[in-house]
């Protein structure tokens, strides 16, 4: 019988670090290699590359390398590909790679994130940021009141749930201390020293309610996700995670404008693409660049009400790696680095393989939601091991 | 003294970001549905005319969200201070980013009426609210 579906198949992450020297093509390579050693993989059998948002080229750090770039250097054959940030977050981009490999386009896609924030920034030169004398687009409307870090824009949708669900700093710390906690036993994680309630409480705040622990830090990385066609699910060698649904979804593409953010509209409509229900899902990983985010998730997907996310996170034992609904057990990016996106699919299959080593989660997990994104960006990944 | 990152003016956001030197916060509205369409544009986002110009608003606001902000983002920042979002009145679904001024940091809450003040750097008059 034909196999229309979608797959995960090789994943690969290079070192996460800060600061890096190693060129970002290799950085990318290294973890092109490690996916591609996984899924049993060659580089002639890749016919498709995605990434999000491609050269970035007035910010280097923020994406250096292209999907152009990346099929031109490792001799690809390509029948498709795509690189861009006009797409519903970082994890679009493997949505776009899931519909190429159902349409036929493609067969084996090296989806990729690579960041190298961290080396730009030790390395101007090399690296420079593009400055205009003037803003315009989007930025004409919050740089010139110095809202210029997402921080400030993440901030005010997480104040609206402060003043009107209630939501406590000890409720938000739990997102830090469950990163941090599990970042502690991820060997490639950026952050490995435990954090504690005291040292979160006492954190010199950036953005009320968003204190400096509520933020990820640059890093140096590349992660790697192959998505494989089910025609061509023989070929891999590794237990194939199926993308059993995307969403990509916003009510109004602006981080003023819209009353809800993306992940609200994008979590409703996960579930309109499947049989899956909250409760079967084993174990979440949601983007936290800011921590609020991940609070966000919870409540978009109905793992509880919206306004409750403080309330189901309290104390963190619900989202600790033995607990109900474990949460981000790499570290998110908080812990782990921002990898951008593509490390919480990265986990989910990790987890999924029951490849997580010391952080394994008990109890065969066989259902996951990866997430990326906030404010008009979002997209949500349902991923089941069959 | 390092200023404010002013916008660059366009056909499209001129009005908004020079209204201030006649007093006047001006947002873009359709003249065929009545509906206001921000960012502004040459369409209306509710009913697609293109019969949208330039309208001037009574210049109150309520403060929608609002953050305290302590990282010092830009060389001409003072911090701490009050980024807010204000749901300007008359212009249902309009919000403004902006900065809460001439109060201190801890005396804003949400709900608070506001009335939009300009504060010129070269040809912008960036549109600030301070409590009324």
């Amino acid at each position: 019988m034909q196999n229309t579906e979608a797959y995960i198949t090789g994943i690969g992450q290079s070192e996460i670090g800060m600061k890096l020297t190693r060129h970002p093509l290799l950085l990318t390579l290294d973890a092109v290699r490690e996916a591609l050693d996984e899924a049993g993989l060659t580089i002639d059998q890749i016919d498709g590359v995605s990434t999000y948002p491609g050269r970035a080229a007035g910010y280097l750090g923020f994406s250096p390398v292209g999907a152009d770039e990346l099929v031109d250097a490792l001799g690809i054959k390509a029948t498709w590909y795509a690189g861009g940030g006009e797409i519903s977050s970082q994890l679009g981009a493997v949505g776009a790679a899931v519909n190429a490999v159902k349409n036929g386009q493609a067969r084996h896609v090296i989806c990729f994130r690579t960041v190298y924030e961290a080396a730009a920034m030790a390395r101007p030169d090399e690296y420079p940021m593009q400055r205009s004398e003037r803003v315009d687009g989007f930025t004409q409307w919050v740089a010139p009141y110095y809202a210029i870090s997402a921080a400030t824009w993440v901030a005010q949708y997480a104040m609206r749930h402060v003043k009107k669900y209630g939501l406590t700093r000890e409720q938000l710390a739990q997102i830090a201390l469950t990163d941090r906690a599990n970042a502690l036993l991820n060997p490639r994680a950026l952050v490995r020293e435990p954090l504690t309630m005291d040292e979160y409480m006492s954190a010199r705040m950036i953005s009320e309610p968003l204190c400096l622990f509520d933020c990820d830090r640059y890093s140096d990385a590349s992660t790697v996700l192959i998505v494989s066609a089910g025609d061509a699910i023989d070929e891999v060698k590794c237990t194939p995670i199926r993308v059993a649904a995307v969403a990509g979804s916003v009510d109004r593409h602006s981080w003023d404008q819209a009353e809800w953010m993306a992940s609200y509209a994008t979590g409703r409509d996960l579930w309109k693409y499947t049989d899956y229900t909250p409760a079967d899902v084993d174990t979440v990983q949601f983007y936290d660049g800011f921590s609020f985010l991940a609070v966000t998730w919870l409540e978009a997907l109905g793992f509880c009400a919206v306004g409750e996310g403080g309330k189901f996170i309290e104390g963190g034992k619900r989202i600790a790696r033995d607990g109900e609904l474990p949460l981000n057990t790499f570290g998110g990016q908080i812990g782990a680095g921002r990898l951008h996106g593509f490390g919480f699919a990265h986990e989910s299959v990790v987890q999924l393989r029951g490849n997580g080593g010391e952080r394994q989660i008990p109890g065969d997990p066989k259902v996951a939601v990866a997430t990326s994104g906030g404010g008009p960006l979002a997209t949500a990944l349902l991923l089941v091991r069959d | 003294m390092a200023s404010r990152p002013l916008p660059r003016l366009d056909t499209d956001n001129r009005a908004f970001w020079t209204g201030g030197a006649e007093g006047e916060l001006r947002l873009h509205k359709c003249a065929d549905c009545g509906e206001f369409t921000h960012p502004p544009r040459p369409v209306c986002r509710h009913c697609l005319s293109e019969n949208v110009t330039p309208t001037a608003v009574a210049g109150t606001a309520v403060i929608d969200t609002y953050t305290i902000c302590h990282q010092k983002w830009h060389p001409a920042m003072e911090v701490p201070c009050i980024l807010a979002r204000v749901a300007v009145d008359g212009a249902p679904g309009v919000y403004l980013t902006t900065n809460i001024i001439g109060c201190g940091v801890d005396e804003v809450e949400f709900g608070d009426k506001v009335r939009v003040t300009f504060e010129q750097q070269d040809d912008v008059y960036i549109p600030l609210f301070e409590k009324v």
